[in-house]
């Protein structure tokens, strides 16, 4: 669906059938079978997984391929604009329910579970347990050293905010017609972004090599890798949606007041600075 | 079926007859809040079939028009809110009290496993006690239904929880596996057993009895096989049971140092295991494919001993540990057992008490 | 406003497509009507497998012994009964209704993602298939109990981890619904019709839209906690780890109280709209419904321990979330007032429609009332897990949000079909659910209060008579849906006696002004609302 001819947009346009949604939902079964088969060593698990995770990949490749071009189009009209202005807001407040949900389990395992496993009455099954966050109860779990603030979250830090400024002065350049500027700072943005992951990845690396700190090391570990790790997993989306909108700023699809594609990349990756923020302080300083 | 004293009674359409005093409260605060939601019910309902009644169209009522009076929808969310202040008040006391564990005569640990329970006395007359206590109901009686159900068909055990009448009994409760929750209706008693932690409760039976509950968390397949129940007995009593128990106890001790022949320990290994084992890993060894594994032909089980050793002590994903139920010489001999059953012919046959000792350190 | 014209023109190459014919038409769909009634046949389907559950789990209980399953095929089809009632019953067809309702109630020509509608249902039948088809992996299906409460659900073998999945991908379906929703609702509405004067059901949903992105993410993560517990080494749930299995269900319940009420806003939209209709008079107190709705939902957010009173939380905790679970009552108190208000004075017809409506409200208050019992703390220690929740919650799900469900089927459904269904079996459905659903679970209070515990196999041999009567009034119950199906449902799709554009004379709305059945295009020119 490409080849419209321009003309007023609709008042509200409404796509035809469309074959994606349904085979992304085949895709996503295959993906979901395949993942609960490996997690329990069924052997065509990881090959009916990867299989499914590609094969959800072209489908959100084309589809997203087919709403470009109707953008492109001209069909979408001011008030199209508005529903995608809301519904991204609106999935963003969904990732901070996801986050604030780990959040939370934090809090409590720190806040509540913690001092609770260390009250006179629990002496009677963890005799020898003290409330010093990052201890375990049980005696299971392998020594480790923890996790500080400096260096790499520091310097993380520090990118992630420059990031953030670098993507607004791509959509100051932007918003004044100068593609070429703009394309280099998003340019910039996403290497920042980048160089982030490459230090969170060598992050885990010296955690697990150095501070034997790994997903297994109790709470601490848990409640360590699966907020870090998630928020990375949303900074390497964020930083494909800022390559898809590098890609189509070069190809000229964005004017000065309509760039809707670029605004929402970028409502998210500041949402995942922010999230980055209360890492920063909750997970690494206190 | 007739009645069942202590537990519930056929066709029973209320709680149990309270025992305690915070059972005395429950009951009163459900009379009470069962007829002020009456009240309100007819009130309300009656209003709704009087209107339904005479402003139908068939007995030819014209429709006003009013839609909205600021007037009375603050009134009715006024007085419902003061009549919810007046069921929280009550309450609130009871609430108060039951939470109020301090000063006991008597503790009791409470450990609630997959699927039996396991009873402490840690503190006050009879310290010292500690035994299993599981379902007594015959397995014939649950699943032939030829056979005669009793009365006290799956809220009877074999080693009951015995305390003396008026006195405070703290309950802490902890669980080996998974929740589990302690329950006796008629001391409206019931309170989680959640592993890794300790929680607490209490009750003061002030009527000699035996009292029946059962487990009230779901808790796995044998979460329905159980139960709880609890002899109240005069103070005499106690202290004849608590004498009897500690040299029931003292008989049935075991010296971890002695050194076992392996057909002894075989013996002593089948019963624990048909008690403690059978429920997951089955009779036949074969276990149930997906859930619990097979110890019939298990590499854990025919290698050498010390891996066996740690997974039961220590437990490990979905079995639980085994330390703190089972003594030196059951575990020896539930090893010993296992390793020699089936097709099971381990090199390392036989695993003695103390070996079993020096392993929990 | 000439555009529509120019849509028709532009694209006629699209309408070609538009009316696609066969298989092609149902998974391709765009259109708000063909995803809603996709919606509606995957729920009915559901409710029907998971009665098929029901009934097994009363066939066993019927009583005492074991006769039928094994106790831990029992516990599978409790857990699985709850799932499939919950997640594939009941909240989808309130999605169904969403979808056929909302554009045809605001003057919308579609949702404002067609796309991304379609999307929604097609994560269902993938979900559906992975719960179905755990019940044939080894081990079976999960068995934990539809709250899947840690440890249990650590033991669980790979059934477990299709159930995770499963809703892993309807929590996205109900996100991505929602959201879709909350756009059409705020961005679509035509002209003139400002938030105040918008239908209650669109109302209804777009609270519950809200409730639903808020707490849908946060069962994803404690889901996924228990994923990374059971396969990764994770410490989440697990005290030797320093976690907690209390903290699953302070996460769970976080979610799951909200969640009860996803499932009662928008039944209470659809009672709403009926006894306004056959009152023959305007809904009393508009604005304090929506005020009252609101209410509820946001209290939804601090009540969600009273599910965990026999955890053993301090005092404090108690009497907090014993307060603030009694403060709902008002709320809901002062829409059970504004209903009846509707009907007082009016000029009352009783088709099938406001009989469901009617009995909704009777039915659902006495549920209402046990969940107030429920709520004082004191009472729940020792009702907890038993029958008596077990009643409680049937009393609002079942003879709530499904006999709305049934007033909105009988109410909406000849703008749907174009058939007027035949009211002689509509009402014999109502008086036959009415009474089978009582004789079914008003028994259970009773054996709550003498102290059964729900998710039991087999139980003591006093809790006999009460079963009994219970299981008879399930077949009864589960009969009178099937006769729905055959004699209500299939018939009015084929033919009957032609519906009006405006079936009832006291409806009013911008559903009645399109034709009956609603053709596959409406409102491509927004109307204006005055
Ligand atoms: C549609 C679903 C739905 C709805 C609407 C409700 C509504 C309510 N529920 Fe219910 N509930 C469930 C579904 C629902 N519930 C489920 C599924 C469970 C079990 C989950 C599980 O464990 O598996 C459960 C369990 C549950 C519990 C935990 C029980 C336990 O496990 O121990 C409690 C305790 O407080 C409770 C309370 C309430 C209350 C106070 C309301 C209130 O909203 C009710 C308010 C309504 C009224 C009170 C009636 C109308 C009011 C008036 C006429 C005004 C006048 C009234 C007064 C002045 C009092 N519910
Ligand atoms: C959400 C909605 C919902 C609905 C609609 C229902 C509907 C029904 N439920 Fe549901 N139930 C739950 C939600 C729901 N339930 C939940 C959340 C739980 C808790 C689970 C847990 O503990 O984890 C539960 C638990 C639960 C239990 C407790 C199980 C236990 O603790 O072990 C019981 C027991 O009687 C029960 C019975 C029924 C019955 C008889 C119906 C009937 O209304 C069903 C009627 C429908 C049919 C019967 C289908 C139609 C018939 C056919 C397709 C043909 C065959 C028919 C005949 C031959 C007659 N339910
Ligand atoms: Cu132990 Cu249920
Ligand atoms: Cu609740």
């Amino acid at each position: 669906m490409g080849s419209h001819q321009t003309g007023s947009a609709p008042y509200y346009f409404v796509p035809g059938p469309s074959k994606w949604p349904v085979l992304a939902g085949a895709s996503l079964l295959l993906t979901m079978a395949g993942a609960s088969a490996w997690v329990n060593g069924v052997s065509w698990g990881p090959v009916a997984n990867i299989i499914g995770i590609l094969a959800v990949l072209v489908v959100l490749y084309k589809w997203f391929g087919d709403a470009i071009a109707e953008s492109e189009g001209g069909l979408y009209s001011a008030r199209i604009d508005v529903s995608y202005r809301w519904s991204m807001s609106w999935f963003i407040f969904s990732e901070v329910m996801f986050f604030a949900g780990f959040f939370g389990a934090l809090f409590y395992a720190r806040s509540v579970t913690m001092p609770w496993l260390a009250d006179l009455d629990h002496k009677l099954i963890w005799p020898d347990f003290s409330a010093q966050w990052g201890n375990s109860p049980g005696g299971t779990i392998e020594p480790f050293a923890k996790m500080g603030p400096f260096w790499i979250p520091t310097i993380n830090t520090a990118l992630l905010l420059t990031s953030g400024v670098t993507l607004t002065i791509a959509h100051h350049a932007l918003r004044a017609g100068q593609r070429g500027k703009t394309a280099f700072w998003l340019f910039a943005t996403i290497v920042l972004g980048a160089v982030f992951m490459s230090f969170q990845a060598y992050e885990y690396a010296h955690a697990y090599s150095e501070l034997n700190l790994k997903l297994t090391s109790g709470i601490y570990g848990s409640t360590f890798f699966m907020l870090t790790g998630f928020h990375g997993f949303h900074v390497t989306l964020g930083a494909i949606m800022l390559a898809v909108v590098l890609y189509r700023v070069m190809k000229g699809h964005f004017t000065p007041d309509h760039h809707f594609g670029f605004e929402g990349a970028a409502w998210y990756w500041h949402f995942v600075d922010v999230v980055w923020l209360g890492l920063y302080v909750v997970v690494y300083w206190l | 079926v007739n009645d069942s004293p202590g537990g519930p009674a056929v066709r029973q359409m209320t709680f149990h007859q309270p025992v305690t005093k915070i059972a005395q409260e429950v009951y009163s605060l459900h009379n009470l809040m069962l007829i002020i939601c009456l009240a309100i019910f007819v009130a309300v309902f009656g209003v709704m079939f009087y209107s339904i009644f005479k402003h139908r169209k068939s007995v030819g009522h014209k429709p006003a028009t009013f839609h909205e009076s600021t007037a009375v929808e603050i009134a009715w969310t006024v007085v419902p809110f003061l009549i919810v202040i007046g069921m929280a008040l009550p309450a609130t006391k009871t609430v108060v009290a039951m939470k109020d564990t301090s000063n006991a005569d008597l503790t009791i640990k409470v450990t609630g496993m997959q699927w039996k329970w396991g009873y402490d006395y840690l503190k006050g007359e009879g310290q010292g006690i500690s035994f299993l206590s599981a379902l007594s109901t015959p397995r014939e009686q649950v699943i032939d239904p030829t056979k005669v159900k009793n009365d006290n068909y799956l809220i009877e055990v074999d080693n009951p929880v015995v305390v003396p009448v008026n006195k405070k009994v703290r309950l802490v409760l902890t669980a080996n596996d998974v929740i589990h929750a302690w329950m006796i209706p008629a001391f409206a008693v019931k309170q989680d057993a959640i592993p890794g932690f300790v929680r607490d409760t209490w009750f003061r039976a002030e009527k000699t009895g035996v009292y029946r509950g059962q487990c009230a968390e779901l808790c796995g397949k044998e979460h329905a096989f159980m139960p709880i129940v609890v002899n109240v007995v005069s103070d005499e009593e106690y202290t004849k049971w608590v004498e009897g128990k500690k040299k029931e106890m003292a008989a049935k001790a075991d010296d971890p140092n002695k050194t076992w022949t392996i057909d002894e320990l075989k013996q002593r290994g089948e019963k624990v295991y048909a008690a403690n084992c059978v429920a997951c890993h089955q009779a036949n060894g074969k276990g149930v494919p997906g859930a619990f594994p097979a110890l019939d032909g298990s590499a854990v089980v025919k290698g050498p001993k010390a891996p066996q050793l740690g997974v039961v002590l220590n437990g490990k994903g979905g079995m639980p540990p085994w330390k703190g139920v089972l003594s030196d010489t059951d575990i020896a001999a539930v090893i010993t057992y296992t390793r020699n059953s089936w097709s099971n012919k381990a090199q390392e046959n036989i695993v003695q008490p103390a070996e079993v000792l020096a392993a929990r350190k | 406003m000439t555009t529509v014209v120019d849509h028709a023109h532009d694209h006629s190459h699209d309408h070609a497509h538009d009316h696609p014919h066969g298989w092609q038409r149902w998974l391709y769909a765009t259109n708000h009507k063909d995803i809603g009634t996709l919606y509606l046949w995957f729920s009915f389907i559901m409710l029907l497998s998971g009665g098929v559950l029901a009934l097994l789990i009363r066939a066993e209980l019927f009583q005492p012994g074991l006769q039928l399953v094994q106790p831990e095929f029992f516990n599978q089809l409790t857990t699985m009964h709850g799932l499939i009632m919950v997640f594939g019953a009941i909240m989808p067809a309130f999605v169904g209704f969403a979808n056929w309702m909302i554009p045809l109630q605001i003057g919308a020509s579609d949702m404002a993602f067609a796309r991304m509608n379609n999307f929604s249902f097609w994560l269902l039948p993938p979900a559906a298939i992975l719960l179905a088809g755990s019940f044939l992996v080894p081990g079976g299906a999960t068995a934990a109990g539809w709250t899947l409460y840690a440890p249990l659900s650590t033991q669980m073998g790979i059934g477990m981890d299709m159930g995770i999945f499963a809703m892993h991908i309807m929590g996205a379906s109900s996100i991505m619904g929602s959201i879709n929703i909350i756009t059409t609702i705020l961005n679509m509405r035509a002209p003139g019709m400002t938030l105040m004067k918008m239908p209650m059901f669109c109302w209804t949903w777009l609270i519950t839209a809200y409730l639903l992105i808020a707490v849908m993410p946060v069962l994803a993560g404690a889901i996924t906690m228990t994923l990374t517990d059971r396969h990764f080494g994770t410490s989440f749930f697990n005290a030797a780890g320093g976690g907690d299995p209390v903290m699953y269900q302070h996460i769970f319940w976080f979610f799951g109280h909200p969640e009860v009420y996803i499932m009662i806003l928008p039944a209470f939209g659809i009672v709403s709209h009926i006894i306004p209709t056959f009152a023959r008079k305007p809904l009393f107190g508009y604005a304090s419904m929506v005020y009252a709705t609101a209410s509820i939902a946001i209290l939804s957010f601090i009540v969600w321990a009273h599910h965990m009173f026999t955890t053993g939380m301090p005092v404090t905790a108690q009497l907090f979330f014993m307060y603030a679970t009694m403060l709902i009552s008002v709320p809901t108190g002062v829409k059970v007032f504004n209903w009846i208000a509707t009907m007082w004075k009016g000029s009352m017809t009783f088709e099938t429609p406001m009989l469901f409506a009617v009995g909704f409200i009777f039915v659902f208050t006495m549920g209402g009332f046990t969940g107030l019992i429920l709520a004082v703390t004191p009472i729940d220690i020792q009702m907890q897990d038993t029958y008596y929740v077990v009643a409680h919650f049937h009393y609002v799900l079942v003879a709530g949000s499904l006999f709305a469900l049934f007033a909105g089927f009988y109410y909406w459904g000849p703008k749907w079909t174009g058939f007027m269904y035949n009211e002689g079996r509509g009402k014999f459905h109502f008086w036959g659910s009415l009474i089978t659903f009582n004789v079914t679970f008003f028994p259970m209070h009773f054996l709550g209060l003498a102290g059964m515990p729900r998710r039991y196999a087999d139980y003591p041999a006093q809790f006999t008579d009460f079963n009994m009567i219970a299981s008879i009034g399930a077949f009864g119950f589960g009969l009178m849906q099937v006769y729905f199906l055959l004699a209500v449902v299939l018939p009015s799709i084929k033919g009957g006696q032609k519906a009006a554009d405006k079936p009832w004379d006291g409806a009013e709305g911008l559903e009645w002004t399109v034709p009956s059945p609603a053709p596959f295009h409406t409102f491509e020119v927004p109307p204006t609302v005055k």
